[in-house]
């Protein structure tokens, strides 16, 4: 938009009136609102704040934060950072933020991927794959979380001990203990070459960007997958012989109660995720379906007019459009996903819930616990809410 | 906006007005929301612990008391849902005292998570849920214990299958245990001292831990011996769990109150005083009105309330005791009535003056 094309009348700012002080006045007015209703709530704030902090003192309940630095003596199941009972409480909380973002991460790309298989399914032309994503999406929706986590859990439960463990492959056994895997004994050449492997899909975005530039300008269009395979598969490859290429095989073994070495799926994650991901998805699914057939069927026949198969109408035609009527509920489903996980409670999944109640029952500040989980939660929630926004906006329909 | 008649600034008008009604309607809206927000905080502010708890309690005209969710031998609901066992008569004693009335009790379950922000913030009068007396609760919660009705300790029990007979075989074990317990603290101390690795499998409800216990999900469940022979004594057959002989950790347990109330606490000390000086005196359910009649030991005179005035230095009937040990029994009869059918045997909670056990009873003067 050009200056020349605005209208100049525009340009001209209404003349300012001087503020009167009198009721008559909308501006003076809306100003004694809005600084009484903030006396009010900052007033109100104030009070529970100064009540609670009487009452606490009156019985004697410890206040404060200085606990965060006292040994913990709790014992967690799992945990992605090393820790021990004799770690201090804000330790074996950093666990349970640690636990609570691994089952909100994975649950969050599972669940999207299986909701929008779902949602597509019962969009499908086969009368029995959209009657079968139909009943799922009926039957999962309407019962309540905790008792499918719990039927997960229970199905768990059901699986044999470890010493009749099932061995389907070499090295893999599944039991009531959880799913064991053998798994490489990770040494500094496997952090090099997933460092690499990093850089390499870095660079390969670089590249493909430059080279798409590049096509705008001469039209010719440049391949990228020989260069791709060579930075994000090769050059880790590379990396991991140059440092000896390592390659020791941690094997689970059943010694004494339980197998050692390898590496776990507890059955309280496996259940929270499992029930987690099916749930959300369930929802996914209807997002996704809701999504699709926002868009215009005369995309649709365009697209085929021009030739292009089903799957490619979808993919190039349909779900760029839809995508901007799925991503905002999609938001809402991500953040009651991760909320949710707080049920992890009943099924002994230990996530900051978990760990922030054992903490606040034994040093018995209760505000002070409950108000680490809100700001956890908090502050997940918003970073998803400021990530999928980012990525709307991104995605949006750019008008011109 | 209505359509009127009305020209261009008639309509201009009537917009403006429409705003300010918005305008003062989001306003009194505000308003409303911050007063509803504030009520519920001004109507708290009396239950700050100005008043007595006892007065509290006879304006209520009801003891509420914390016990536990359902724990075989010290508090569950029977088949009618009368609330059984030795922590629920804690319970009735303390009614009785009061109202002469072992019915007026309201029984509030608490878990153990809940159990102490429920007493903190005045939901219970008194939790009598097996809780273990530490120096942190006394102190940083903001409680007072009254006495130790039950002295207990923390084991371990395994399936007989598993072939285990003591607590060090446990080493590489998964263990079940509930979590904001002493016991979670107890299990990992020990594992420290003694070396010994284990798995643990954290769940809250004591209905779930056990479930997951009894299908196989853990090795072994750990609580005190007391938990362990009560949810063994539930189990379809009893003689598949074997109780490790090892004890890990003290565990005395007892009521508690919250702080700064002392006539409340001094009240629910020596109803449990009472209940021990009762067997040291050998007065039964059975005996005490004959006792109270005829016993002519001074001590027993003055806590049945026939001499002096005891009663009346607790702020309660005179006859108070009298009438406890009438409707349930002394402490050895409440014992015997809920634990030792669940196969809790007295052990070292017998009368130190009688069995050389611990329980003993300061003077009634």
């Amino acid at each position: 938009m050009s200056d020349a094309s605005v209208d100049p009348r525009f340009r001209r700012k209404p003349p300012r009136r001087p503020l009167r002080l009198s009721w008559s006045d909308e501006r003076v007015r809306g100003i004694v609102y809005q600084v009484v209703v903030v006396a009010l709530i900052g007033s109100v704030i104030y009070w529970l704040w100064s009540n609670t902090v009487h009452n606490l003192e009156v019985r004697r309940i410890a206040t404060g934060f200085g606990f965060l630095q006292r040994e913990a003596g709790l014992p967690i199941a799992e945990h992605l950072i090393p820790y021990d009972p004799t770690d201090t409480y804000l330790r074996a909380l950093t666990v349970g933020v640690l636990n609570t973002l691994k089952v909100a991460v994975v649950g969050i790309v599972l669940a999207t991927i299986l909701g929008t298989i779902i949602g597509i399914a019962r969009l499908s032309k086969n009368f029995l794959v959209s009657k079968i994503a139909a009943f799922y999406v009926e039957v999962i929706r309407d019962l309540p979380l905790l008792l499918q986590l719990l039927f997960w859990y229970t199905i768990m439960q059901g699986l044999p001990g470890p010493r009749q463990a099932l061995n389907p492959v070499e090295g893999v056994f599944l039991s009531n203990r959880g799913l064991k895997l053998p798994w490489i004994i990770w040494e500094g050449a496997h952090t090099a070459a997933l460092l690499a492997c990093i850089a390499g899909i870095v660079l390969t975005w670089l590249y493909a960007r430059q080279a798409r530039a590049k096509q705008m300008a001469d039209g010719q269009p440049r391949k990228i997958w020989p260069l791709a395979i060579a930075l994000v598969i090769g050059l880790p490859i590379l990396t991991w012989q140059a440092m000896g290429g390592p390659w020791d095989v941690d094997w689970p073994a059943l010694r004494g109660f339980n197998f050692q070495g390898g590496t776990n799926m507890s059955p309280e994650f496996a259940a929270l995720l499992i029930g987690l991901v099916t749930y959300t998805a369930g929802f996914i699914a209807e997002v996704v379906r809701a999504g699709i057939l926002s868009v215009n069927s005369g995309q649709w026949e365009a697209a085929q007019a021009l030739g292009l198969r089903h799957g490619s109408v979808l993919r190039l035609i349909v779900m760029p459009q839809a995508l901007r009527v799925i991503i905002p509920p999609l938001t809402s489903n991500y953040l009651n996903l991760t909320k949710n996980s707080s049920l992890a409670v009943a099924i002994g999944y230990q996530d900051i819930v978990s760990i922030a109640n054992t903490t606040l029952n034994q040093t018995g500040q209760a505000i002070e616990g409950i108000a680490i989980i809100m700001a956890v939660y908090l502050t997940i929630s918003l970073s998803i809410s400021l990530f999928m926004n980012w990525y709307n906006a991104r995605i949006a329909l750019v008008e011109r | 906006m209505r359509p009127g008649p009305a020209g261009q600034g008639a309509n201009g008008r009537d917009a403006v007005t429409a705003t300010r009604r918005l305008n003062f309607l989001r306003l009194a809206g505000a308003t409303a929301i911050t007063a509803v927000l504030s009520l519920p905080a001004l109507a708290q502010q009396p239950a700050a612990p100005s008043g007595t708890t006892i007065d509290a309690i006879r304006a209520r005209g009801t003891l509420i008391c914390g016990v536990n969710t359902g724990l075989a031998g010290f508090a569950q609901p029977d088949s009618q849902g009368v609330w059984r066992g030795f922590d629920a008569d804690y319970c009735r004693a303390v009614a009785i005292a009061l109202f002469n009335d072992a019915s007026k009790v309201r029984f509030v379950p608490t878990t153990a998570q809940n159990r102490f922000t429920a007493l903190q913030s005045g939901e219970v009068d008194m939790l009598s849920r097996n809780t273990t007396w530490t120096l942190s609760r006394d102190t940083s919660l903001g409680f007072d214990f009254t006495g130790i009705n039950f002295y207990d300790g923390q084991g371990f029990m395994v399936k007989r299958s598993l072939g285990v007979n003591a607590a060090r075989d446990l080493n590489g074990a998964t263990i079940c245990v509930q979590p904001g317990t002493t016991t979670e603290q107890n299990l990992t101390d020990w594992s420290r001292a003694n070396n010994i690795r284990f798995q643990p499998v954290v769940i809250e409800r004591l209905e779930e831990v056990v479930a997951a216990y009894v299908a196989g999900r853990c090795d072994a469940y750990t609580t005190d011996v007391s938990g362990l022979a009560a949810t063994r004594s539930a189990q379809p057959r009893p003689a598949d769990h074997v109780i490790l002989p090892d004890v890990i950790s003290k565990e005395p347990l007892g009521p508690l109150v919250r702080h700064g109330d002392q006539r409340f606490a001094d009240l629910v000390r020596w109803v449990h005083f009472g209940l021990i000086g009762a067997e040291e005196f050998g007065i039964t359910a059975a005996n005490v009105e004959e006792a109270t009649r005829t016993d002519a030991r001074p001590e027993v005179q003055r806590m049945l309330g026939r001499n002096g005035d005891l009663g009346q230095m607790l702020g309660v009937d005179p006859a108070w005791m009298a009438r406890i040990i009438r409707g349930l029994g002394n402490y050895g009869e409440i014992y015997a009535r809920n634990l030792e059918p669940i196969g809790i045997p007295r052990g070292r909670n017998a009368l130190w003056t009688t069995a050389g056990g611990l329980q003993y009873a300061p003077p009634f003067r």
